[in-house]
């Protein structure tokens, strides 16, 4: 069981003083699978996935991820996981050569290393005009693909995307689902949380959060029968309103 | 250690690319030394005066002409009577009127006692009293010229000496609160910001899920600014020695352990600052009004602590400046060395590592 799941929840847990965030979720992602973690702002999506990638300790509960356990390793949970957040958060005044390097050095990537993923990446998302010019100045579509790409350099074994194409014109966000669907063919597992219900429908499986639980979690083929809807958006709406 | 380097070129990157702190790490600096060292002072030099002399004989000439004699006054008019005082004031040609009264010598020959009156214009009561002081003391030399011959019982004659600062030079006084202001702004203030704005950019977010270890973030941010304050300090040393000829009485070595003891000091000092806020604005708010306002106004910087009221001197202890402005004061102007200065020096030292754990325990807090 555990090589096949990447990704193992149990029992989760996390308060903040009286409040619960993340209250008692259990899930698991498979190895290489497009999961998509749903739920409204607010839903304690961002609190969980923080616990997943070790930067925040659950209050309960059991986690691993990559095989590491979040409370007692998550300095090996980081170096194989990937992170892009909805800021794309890239340096504006530097350049994208530069961004690059500096990712990838605090990756412990060697300069052999990044030469050889940089030519690699600015040549598949056709970058070879801009490399020397600063972030700040590239369109936000190219920013988006460039933080994903910079969050790949070190070749994790999951990538974890927080509302990754919020504020993203629609062609570049089906663009930018072209590149999660790469990727995952190449077996990094994806996880994703998103409230565009159209792009649940692309997610090999999905978990919807309400209030801190997670209400409803399988392939959104199988969500749509079990509530007798027709999309995704219905899934959700009849579950948010309970 | 390949991280560490791969971070730190990253800063420069920032901080060079950005003209706004290339001004305060570099242009502020220079511009407060010469600010302060030429523009702001308490010294007095070529001070327009007027002279209302009603009497108009031997002993009063002799007065005016080592009045006018000397580099601190310059007679600037000759009134005629007391009508024109206030209009003088008024327009603000001159500082002071001096006034001698009808019949000077005879009465100062025969009662022994003669008046001269001195009227300051006190608006800016810091000159004013010099002008007095430098005044009377003119007055009392000739006093003594003049009765040399005769002797006199009993008479105390004070004789003051300014010593460390024997010109009374003021750039030798704000030296030490310049480089204290600006090792303070850099090292705290552009620290703070500097920290806050990868958290408003969402940079903070991907650092903490690499693998880089919170505090090597902390360092990697804060190292490149321990090393700009260095060469400040040592740019305003250089100016002040090279253009102020401010002496440096006391050992280099030992300037340059407690300037670094001080920018670390600042530096954990701008870490608890960006703990605590969000945004880069409100990081300068709290830099300002929270580091800048208590260094110039409560370190004995300006306004001297004794002279304070007394719950502003207890507050006054607890401002890191004071005692590095005292350390400095004493290495610079009167040579003194560490056996002197270990217990400002100490203090200086606790603060610091109070100030270290303390932000090192909230940044903690922050990650939970």
């Amino acid at each position: 069981m555990k090589n096949i799941n990447i990704i193992q929840v149990e029992d989760l847990t996390k308060m903040f003083g009286d409040f619960t965030a993340v209250n008692d979720i259990t899930f698991e992602v498979k190895k290489g699978e497009i999961f998509g973690f749903l739920g409204a702002n607010g839903a304690g999506k961002t609190t969980a996935m923080k616990m997943l990638i070790g930067i925040l300790t659950p209050t309960s509960g059991e986690a691993q991820v990559a095989n590491f356990d979040v409370y007692t390793n998550p300095d090996d949970i980081k170096k194989n996981i990937g992170y892009m957040s909805q800021k794309f958060a890239l340096y504006d005044d530097l350049t994208v050569k530069e961004n690059i390097t500096f990712f990838g050095g605090i990756y412990g990537l060697s300069r052999e290393q990044i030469k050889e993923k940089r030519c690699q990446l600015v040549e598949e998302l056709g970058l070879s005009e801009v490399v020397n010019d600063l972030v700040s100045s590239l369109p936000l579509g190219w920013k988006q693909k460039l933080a994903f790409s910079v969050a790949l350099l070190h070749d994790p074994k999951i990538i974890f995307l927080d509302e990754p194409t919020g504020g993203v014109d629609p062609i570049t966000r089906r663009q930018f689902w072209e590149m999660i669907y790469k990727t995952a063919h190449n077996g990094t597992t994806v996880f994703v949380t998103t409230h565009y219900m159209d792009e649940a429908e692309y997610c090999d499986r999905v978990s919807i959060m309400v209030n801190g639980k997670i209400e409803a979690l399988d392939t959104p083929k199988k969500l749509k029968e079990q509530f007798k809807v027709d999309s995704m958006n219905d899934v959700f709406l009849k579950l948010a309103r309970g | 250690m390949k991280r560490f380097i791969g971070f730190i070129k990253k800063e420069f990157y920032h901080i060079f690319r950005d003209r706004r702190s290339l001004f305060i790490l570099f242009g502020m600096p220079i511009a407060q030394i010469m600010l302060f060292g030429f523009a702001i002072t308490n010294e007095i030099n070529n001070v327009d005066i007027a002279i209302l002399d009603k009497s108009k004989d031997v002993n009063t000439q002799k007065i005016i002409n080592k009045i006018s004699s000397s580099k601190y006054f310059s007679v600037k008019q000759i009134i005629e009577n007391e009508a024109e005082i206030e209009a003088i004031f008024k327009k603000g040609n001159v500082k002071a009127v001096l006034v001698f009264e009808k019949d000077f010598s005879k009465k100062l020959t025969v009662e022994n006692n003669a008046d001269v009156q001195i009227i300051t214009d006190a608006t800016d009561p810091n000159t004013a009293n010099t002008i007095s002081n430098f005044v009377s003391s003119i007055l009392q030399k000739y006093q003594q010229e003049i009765n040399k011959d005769i002797p006199i019982a009993y008479q105390i004659v004070p004789e003051t000496r300014m010593i460390y600062n024997q010109e009374l030079k003021s750039v030798f006084m704000f030296v030490p609160g310049v480089m204290t202001i600006i090792l303070m702004l850099v090292s705290a203030m552009m620290t703070s910001i500097s920290i806050t704005r990868e958290k408003e950019m969402g940079t903070m977010e991907i650092l903490l899920v690499s693998p880089l270890k919170p505090f090597q973030v902390i360092i990697g941010k804060v190292f490149p600014y321990i090393f700009l304050s260095i060469i400040n300090a040592i740019v305003i040393v250089l100016l002040s020695i090279f253009i102020f000829k401010m002496p440096v009485q006391g050992s280099f070595f030992l300037l340059g352990f407690e300037s670094i003891l001080f920018i670390v000091n600042a530096l954990s000092l701008g870490i608890l600052i960006s703990t605590i806020s969000e945004t880069q604005q409100t990081a300068m708010m709290i830099s300002l009004m929270g580091l800048m306002l208590p260094v110039i106004l409560l370190s004995g910087f300006i306004f001297p602590i004794s002279s304070m009221h007394f719950i502003l001197q207890i507050i006054s202890n607890i401002i890191p400046a004071k005692w590095f402005i005292i350390i400095l004061k004493g290495i610079m102007l009167k040579g003194i060395g560490i056996t002197l200065l270990w217990k400002e020096t100490l203090i200086l030292a606790a603060m610091t590592l109070f100030f270290i754990v303390l932000s090192i325990k909230k940044y903690k807090i922050r990650l939970e």
